[in-house]
């Protein structure tokens, strides 16, 4: 075992509303797979409404790689294709019959795979979109020779699910996913954990992998914060990463030949009565979830947790690579001289409101914006907050003014708009460094192509 | 409030796109954000936001600044009715101060802020908030006397040239109330500095000359004590006399982490070390002033506490501050000894170093893309 990676920089943001150690069945009725997940593909339908799939059916394929293909997560009927503005396809709804019927696809003894086998099973079922590299984020090239696949047992993010808890009892599966790892690179698998809060035998005891220890606040659960540690990645490197419940579907894909799309959904927030974890299926309806167990007013509903998750409606569908749902309320009211009072209830990082007094408090926080936006004035905050030996605000200014090179050299393929997410929220100025950062990851993919 | 925020709704569609008054929408805008937190919602990316927005930040600043002002306040009244006779009590003599700085005050902010807005609806913004501070930062550092009509002109070139022309607040690169005081002090010189200006309405047989004034010419007599440079109780501008007022304001800014303290502490750290070379050199009797002196006279401490750490025109890497601060200690010194024609060299020293910043960014950064570059090489090798 090796020493422990003390991440120093960063902030927890304790909100209210953290998810019981309890799960329960969802028995959703509808499920959708969202192409918007899936970043830089241009899905081609394959399938139309009415169609009879099972789990493990093409529904669409990327029209630039045509080889990877997102399959129906559970059987049913295909209920609807919704689109949105110029036709972009936002949803493909899938209504469940709950018989759970599944393609065949055939399955393997791990130890005798060649990466071409593991490439080719995981494509003919649609698990490859589980597998994401770095730099870009974007589901992975499976002509590509990663020099490293990191899995991250943990997570930091506010209300963050308890990976602990949702492989409990699946050791046999998480470790032929494992095997499975190994066979896709020459290079290490890694396996990042938490000092204190990994304590499952799961994680601890699994076997062909380097495990990697790492302690402090948000954002030290980030895959760019593992890797930056680890195994840096310099200009042409790729690093393919992928999280715990992935790894359960990949081994049971080889165990047992089938698309197994099982998740447990932790669901929390503020405005949830009870907040506990959902056992169901890739792209459930968040119908079940809320009905009866969220507080009556206006609310923001996420897929994801609150600095990275999507916003989604009161019947949208969890996120392909989500495991987290939460609720707090829309923050669309005036306040008579905010910015003067002393703000006794407010949340805030700088040390110009009175939390920074009471740091163990958890806050119900809103999605009121708390100002207008600003050109860039303060400095050296963004850096409190951000543990990578890049500089955050001149990486930022350089992908606004588009300067290829110098987002280069400042280290643009070590990072994602996900580790900026801190960043966004003490932002003075309010700027969406988010997407900001993303539209610099996407002009970067486009130049190297 | 709820009275008020059904008049501001009200009257909100007048100043919308189609509405009769959309021509003065940012001043519309920017009155009604001074009442009211807008309601906006996140949109994009993170669904939660800090608290803090430019308008706290400025106000903590703003607050920062009070102690100064109300013993400069104070100030101006002693230094007069002392140069009358006597002083009087207290009271009066502060508001005696507060009467001649309040006409500057609202010269300054009317002529700045009108400005402001002017720009901000050309452009179709908001109004910035990084007027609030200069404003009041530009009446402490003028002498008490100077007309009306030049401040007026300093801070429109100030705000036009000093930084709306560069895109308004964030983009300046020198920092726009020494910008003013910079105008006023080559445009107008003999209002701007000798020992008349100092004291306010005061008797022509009094010598009105700042410590630093008479230390260039060698006039080491009436040189206050340490204690009495300390407290700040001597002719000058309002902000730059009391080194505890300004302690004060150093110590809010400080524990709100609004300004940063490496630049603070580069500051006073160049300037006593000058202090102490010159000490060594001594070549006169001036080089041979105690270093400590240096950092309690003229507009030292104002300047490294107030104006330095602007963070817009400052440097903004962590090794970048140590370095802009330190040379801005430096240059102050320096220029305050060997030159006969500037008694005060704050000023001169931060704007000049104001330009430079970008440059020391520039060099800490790359070695910052070098560092990355060579770990690439070594991978390459192996």
């Amino acid at each position: 075992m090796s020493t422990t990676f003390v991440i120093k920089k960063g902030l927890d943001i304790k909100l209210l509303g953290c998810a019981e150690k309890t799960v329960v069945d969802l028995n959703a009725e509808r499920f959708a797979i969202k192409p918007p997940n899936f970043l830089g593909c241009f899905p081609k339908v394959l399938v139309k409404e009415g169609d009879y799939v099972k789990a493990g059916t093409p529904l669409f394929y990327d029209k630039y790689r045509d080889n990877i293909v997102f399959t129906a997560p559970v059987s049913g009927k295909v209920e609807a294709l919704k689109r949105g503005a110029k036709r972009r396809l936002l949803e493909i709804i899938i209504d469940s019959d709950g018989k759970n019927e599944a393609i065949d696809f055939g399955s393997s003894n791990i130890n005798n795979l060649k990466k071409e086998d593991v490439v080719d099973k995981m494509l003919k079922s649609g698990v490859w979109p589980i597998m994401r590299q770095r730099p870009y984020s974007v589901i992975a090239n499976p002509n590509d020779a990663p020099k490293a696949i990191f899995v991250a047992a943990y997570d930091t993010s506010p209300l963050a699910p308890d990976f602990d808890l949702i492989v409990h009892g699946q050791g046999e599966a998480f470790q032929s996913g494992l095997d499975v790892l190994t066979k896709l690179t020459e290079g290490t698998v890694h396996l990042n954990v938490d000092a204190a809060k990994t304590t499952s035998k799961v994680f601890l005891n699994s076997q062909n992998v380097q495990i990697n220890t790492f302690s402090g606040p948000h954002p030290s659960g980030n895959v760019s914060v593992h890797i930056s540690k680890i195994d840096p990645i310099n200009k042409g490197d790729v690093i393919w990463y992928l999280y715990p419940q992935d790894v359960l579907t990949l081994g049971k894909l080889f165990m047992h030949g089938k698309y197994d799309s099982t998740r447990v959904i932790a669901f929390g927030g503020s405005e949830v009565k009870n907040p506990k974890y959902f056992k169901t299926f890739i792209g459930a309806s968040i119908k079940n979830m809320i009905s009866g167990n969220v507080t009556d007013g206006d609310n923001r509903f996420i897929s994801g947790n609150v600095l990275t998750g999507d916003k989604i409606e009161k019947d949208g569908f969890v996120g392909f690579y989500d495991s987290l749902v939460t609720v707090i309320p829309e923050g669309k009211h005036h306040e008579f001289i905010g910015w003067l009072l002393p703000g006794f209830s407010k949340f805030s990082f700088s040390r110009t409101f009175p939390s920074w007094l009471t740091p163990n408090k958890k806050y119900r926080l809103d999605t009121n914006m708390h100002g207008g936006t600003r050109a860039y004035v303060m400095t050296g905050k963004f850096e409190k907050v951000f543990p990578f030996n890049i500089y955050p605000l001149q990486l930022i200014k350089a992908v606004l003014v588009e300067d290829i090179d110098l987002m280069e050299n400042l280290g643009i393929y070590e990072i994602d708009h996900e580790d900026f997410a801190l960043c966004e929220v003490i932002d003075t100025s309010k700027t969406e460094i988010q997407s900001i950062i993303r539209k610099g990851l996407d002009l970067m993919r486009l130049e190297m192509s | 409030m709820k009275v008020l925020r059904k008049f501001i709704d009200k009257q909100k569609p007048h100043f919308e796109k189609g509405g009769k008054f959309q021509k003065f929408h940012s001043a519309f805008d920017s009155v009604e954000t001074l009442f009211f937190v807008p309601d906006k919602v996140t949109t994009s990316g993170s669904h939660i936001r800090d608290a803090v927005d430019m308008k706290r930040t400025m106000i903590v600043v703003f607050i920062a600044l009070l102690p100064a002002l109300f013993f400069g306040m104070w100030n101006i009244g002693y230094q007069h009715f002392l140069s009358l006779g006597g002083p009087t009590d207290h009271w009066t003599m502060f508001f005696y101060g507060f009467l001649k700085m309040l006409p500057i005050i609202i010269v300054t902010y009317g002529v700045g802020l009108g400005l402001e807005i002017v720009f901000a609806q050309i452009r179709n913004h908001d109004v910035n908030e990084g007027f609030f501070v200069s404003g009041l930062l530009i009446p402490m550092i003028v002498p008490p006397e100077t007309p009306l009509w030049q401040i007026a002109v300093a801070v429109a070139f100030a705000v036009v040239f000093g930084k709306e022309v560069f895109g308004g607040s964030g983009m300046n690169i020198v920092n726009p109330a020494l910008t003013a005081r910079a105008f006023l002090f080559f445009a107008y010189p003999s209002e701007m500095s000798g020992d008349k200006v100092w004291i306010s309405e005061m008797a022509d047989t009094f010598s009105g000359a700042t410590p630093l004034g008479d230390a260039l010419v060698g006039n080491f007599d009436t040189m206050p004590s340490a204690y009495e440079m300390f407290i700040g109780i001597m002719p000058g501008s309002v902000g730059e006399t009391s080194v505890l007022m300004i302690l004060i304001g150093a110590i809010i800014l400080l524990a709100t982490g609004v300004a940063n303290w490496r630049i603070m502490f580069s500051v006073f750290a160049g300037g006593y070390i000058m202090g102490l070379l010159f000490n060594l050199w001594g070549l006169n009797e001036y080089m041979r002033m105690d270093a400590m002196n240096h950092l309690l006279l003229g507009g030292f401490a104002f300047g490294a506490v107030f104006m330095a750490t602007d963070p817009v025109t400052a440097a903004q890497t962590k090794n970048g501050m140590y370095i802009y601060g330190f040379l801005i200690g430096i240059i102050a010194i320096l220029i305050r000894v060997f030159n006969p024609a500037y008694p005060e060299g704050v000023m001169l020293s931060i704007l000049l170093m104001n330009v430079f910043a970008p440059l020391i960014d520039h060099y800490v950064i790359e070695s910052n893309i070098k560092k990355r570059l060579k770990r690439m090489k070594l991978v390459l090798k192996n």
